[in-house]
C-alpha cells in the first residue's frame, strides 16, 4: 500500500490529507474537512488539474487599460500549465472585451476556452 | 459643503461591501472616494483564482470578486468619485479631498467609514545591506507591472519573503517565462497560505529556504546577484552559511502594514500590535461615527473576511446615522485580552448591550503552534474550548461569540482569548 501526503488547495485552510493508494487505486482518504478536500485528494493523485490564471494585451481600450486578465474556463491537467502559458503569449484582443468572453477557444488543444475575468471598455 | 451620511475612505473590497451593506440597513446617502482610477482596489491586480469561496461559493479571480462587489455598488446607485484622493479628515469628520475635475473639496459626514487598505513593507524598512540597483522591486509593485501594465520587471529572480504575494509571483513570473530562482524567508515558517506554497512553488518546483535572508545585493545599475544565508534563532546570520544567486530581480514580500496615515492626522487611537484602529465590537474607532474594516484595520489573508468584517462595520455606521449620530459613551464596555498565543485580537472591547447576536472576534498566533486548543475565558468561565491542530502567524483565526455568553455572565469583567495544551 501506498500512502500520499497532501495540503488541499481547494480553499485557504489547506487541511493536509493522507491518501492511502493500492495499485494505483484511491483506498482511502483522510484528514479532509469537507467534500471538496476528498475529490481534489482523489483527482491529485490519479489526474492533477489546475486553472491557469495570466493576462493578454488589449487595444482600443477607453480605459487606457493595456492588459485584460483571463483564466481557464475549467481545470486542465497540471502538466499542461506550461503549454496554455505559451498558447496565450501574442494573443491581443480588441477593446471591448466583458467578463466571460472567450480569449482563446481550445486553449492549446486541452478543450478548454480561456476567458477574460475583467470587463475593459 | 457637502453632505453625505456615510463618507466611505476607499472603493476596494472593504469599502464596497461596507457600502453596499450600509445601503442595505437603510443608509442610502453614501459616498465612496477612491484615489485610483477604477473600483476594486488591489483586487484588479490579483488576477489569479481562489477569491471568493466563502461569500459566493465559486472560486473567482480578484478582478471577477470585485466586479460583484461594483456591480451590487452600481444597482444600488451608490455614489462614488474616482481619481479622488483623500489628504484629510478632521475630528468632526470634515473630509478634505480634491480631484482633477474639481480641484479641492470639503464633505460633511455623519458618519466615516475607513477603508484604506494596506501597504507593502519596502526595503528601507527591511535593512537590507548592499548596493541599491534597479530590479528591487515589492511583489505588489512586480504584479502590477506583469498584470496590469503588462510588462516583466526581470528574467532571473529572488525572492525574500513568503508572504502570499511573493507566492502568487513566483509563479507568475514562471509562467511569464522567467527564472525563480528561490523563496526566502527570514522565520522558520512560512508567512502565506500552505495553499500558495502547493501552487505556487511546489507544482513549479521552485525551493523555499525557511530561516534564510539576504545579507548581500550587487550591482551598480540593475542587480547582478544576491546572497542568502542561513539566521540563526536571533535571525543573526550565520558565518559560512553564504550562497550566492546570479539574478537581475529581488521581489521583497515581508509583510503588509495598515495604511493609517489619514486615521493617525485624525487622532484615531491605533493598537501597536496590529497598527491599525483599536475598535469596539461595531467595528468603531477611537473617534465616535468613525469605523475602520478591512486591512486597514488588520491585515487579513482572505478578501471574504475582508468583506464580512467591512458589511459588519457598514450596518454599524447605517445604524449610527439612524441614530442620529449620537453613541452612548456610558455604555458597559468589556475589554478583550490575549495571552499564549493571540498577539491581539479585533474588536480590543465589546459591548454586551450593542453586539449583534453572534459577534466573530478575529486574532493572530504570534508563533506556529501545533496540537493547542483555542479558549476563550468568560471571567474565570470557559465559554469556548475548540482544538485547532495547527495555528500560524501566517492564517488568521476566529472564534464566534454570542449575545447569550454576555447573558450568562452579566458582571464580566475581561475577556481573556489564549491558547492551551491538548
Amino acid at each position: 500500500m501506498e500512502v500520499r501526503n497532501l495540503i488541499c488547495i481547494g480553499c485557504p485552510l489547506g487541511c493536509p490529507i493522507e491518501v492511502s493508494m493500492e495499485e494505483g487505486k484511491v483506498t482511502a482518504v483522510k484528514g479532509n474537512t469537507c467534500p471538496r478536500g476528498d475529490a481534489y485528494a482523489r483527482k491529485e493523485v490519479t489526474n492533477p488539474t489546475r486553472i491557469v490564471t495570466s493576462t493578454v494585451r488589449v487595444s482600443g481600450s477607453q480605459d487606457g487599460a493595456v492588459t485584460v486578465p483571463c483564466k481557464t474556463a475549467q481545470d486542465i491537467p497540471k502538466d499542461r500549465i506550461f503549454d496554455v502559458a505559451r498558447a496565450l503569449k501574442g494573443v491581443a484582443v480588441a477593446a471591448p472585451v466583458s467578463i466571460g468572453d472567450v480569449v482563446v477557444s481550445n486553449v492549446a488543444g486541452t478543450g478548454v476556452d480561456v476567458i477574460a475575468t475583467k470587463s475593459v471598455k | 459643503m457637502l453632505q453625505y451620511d456615510i463618507v466611505i475612505i476607499g472603493g476596494g473590497p472593504a469599502g464596497l461591501a461596507a457600502a453596499v451593506a450600509a445601503y442595505d440597513a437603510g443608509s442610502t446617502n453614501i459616498l465612496i472616494l477612491e484615489r485610483d482610477v477604477q473600483l476594486g482596489g488591489i483586487l484588479n491586480q490579483c488576477i489569479h483564482n481562489g477569491f471568493g469561496l466563502h461569500t459566493f461559493k465559486e472560486e473567482l479571480t480578484g478582478p471577477e470578486y470585485a466586479a460583484r462587489f461594483a456591480d451590487q455598488v452600481k444597482e444600488r446607485g451608490i455614489e462614488y468619485r474616482l481619481s479622488t484622493m483623500v489628504m484629510d479628515i478632521s475630528k468632526d469628520r470634515v473630509v478634505t479631498a480634491m480631484n482633477r475635475t474639481e480641484g479641492m473639496f470639503q464633505i460633511q459626514a455623519g458618519a466615516v467609514i475607513l477603508a484604506m487598505g494596506c501597504r507593502e513593507r519596502a526595503r528601507g524598512a527591511l535593512n537590507i545591506p548592499g548596493y541599491r540597483p534597479a530590479g528591487i522591486y515589492s511583489a505588489g509593485t512586480a504584479q502590477r507591472l506583469v498584470n496590469c501594465e503588462g510588462f516583466m520587471p526581470g528574467r532571473r529572480v529572488v525572492i525574500l519573503g513568503s508572504g502570499d504575494i511573493g507566492l502568487i509571483m513566483a509563479r507568475r513570473m514562471t509562467l511569464e517565462g522567467a527564472k525563480v530562482l528561490v523563496v526566502a524567508e527570514l522565520m522558520p515558517y512560512s508567512g502565506g497560505l500552505k495553499r500558495n506554497i502547493v501552487q505556487c512553488l511546489d507544482d513549479f518546483g521552485i525551493p523555499l529556504k525557511l530561516s534564510h535572508t539576504v545579507v548581500d545585493i550587487e550591482g551598480k545599475e540593475r542587480v547582478t546577484g544576491i546572497t542568502l544565508a542561513e539566521v540563526d534563532s536571533h535571525n543573526k546570520p550565520i558565518p559560512g552559511t553564504e550562497e550566492h544567486y546570479d539574478c537581475d530581480t529581488l521581489l521583497l514580500s515581508c509583510g503588509l502594514i495598515p495604511e493609517n496615515e489619514l486615521s493617525r492626522g485624525m487622532g484615531v487611537e491605533l493598537n501597536p500590535v496590529t497598527n491599525g484602529p483599536a475598535v469596539n465590537e461595531s467595528l468603531e474607532t477611537s473617534i465616535p461615527g468613525v469605523f475602520a474594516a478591512g486591512n486597514v484595520l488588520h491585515v487579513h489573508d482572505l478578501v471574504d473576511y475582508v468583506s464580512e468584517e467591512a458589511a459588519a462595520a457598514g450596518r454599524a455606521a447605517a445604524a449610527y446615522v439612524a441614530a442620529g449620530g449620537k453613541s452612548d459613551a456610558d455604555v458597559r464596555r468589556v475589554p478583550l485580552v490575549c495571552s499564549d498565543g493571540p498577539r491581539y485580537t479585533v474588536p480590543c472591547t465589546i459591548a454586551p448591550d450593542q453586539m449583534p447576536e453572534k459577534l466573530t472576534v478575529r486574532f493572530r498566533v504570534g508563533s506556529v503552534m501545533k496540537d493547542r486548543y483555542v479558549s476563550v475565558y468568560f471571567g474565570s468561565d470557559r465559554v469556548i474550548h475548540r482544538k485547532r491542530p495547527v495555528m500560524a502567524p501566517g492564517e488568521m483565526e476566529q472564534v464566534i461569540l454570542t449575545r447569550k455568553m454576555f447573558e450568562d455572565h452579566p458582571d464580566l469583567a475581561e475577556i481573556r482569548v489564549c491558547t492551551e495544551e491538548a
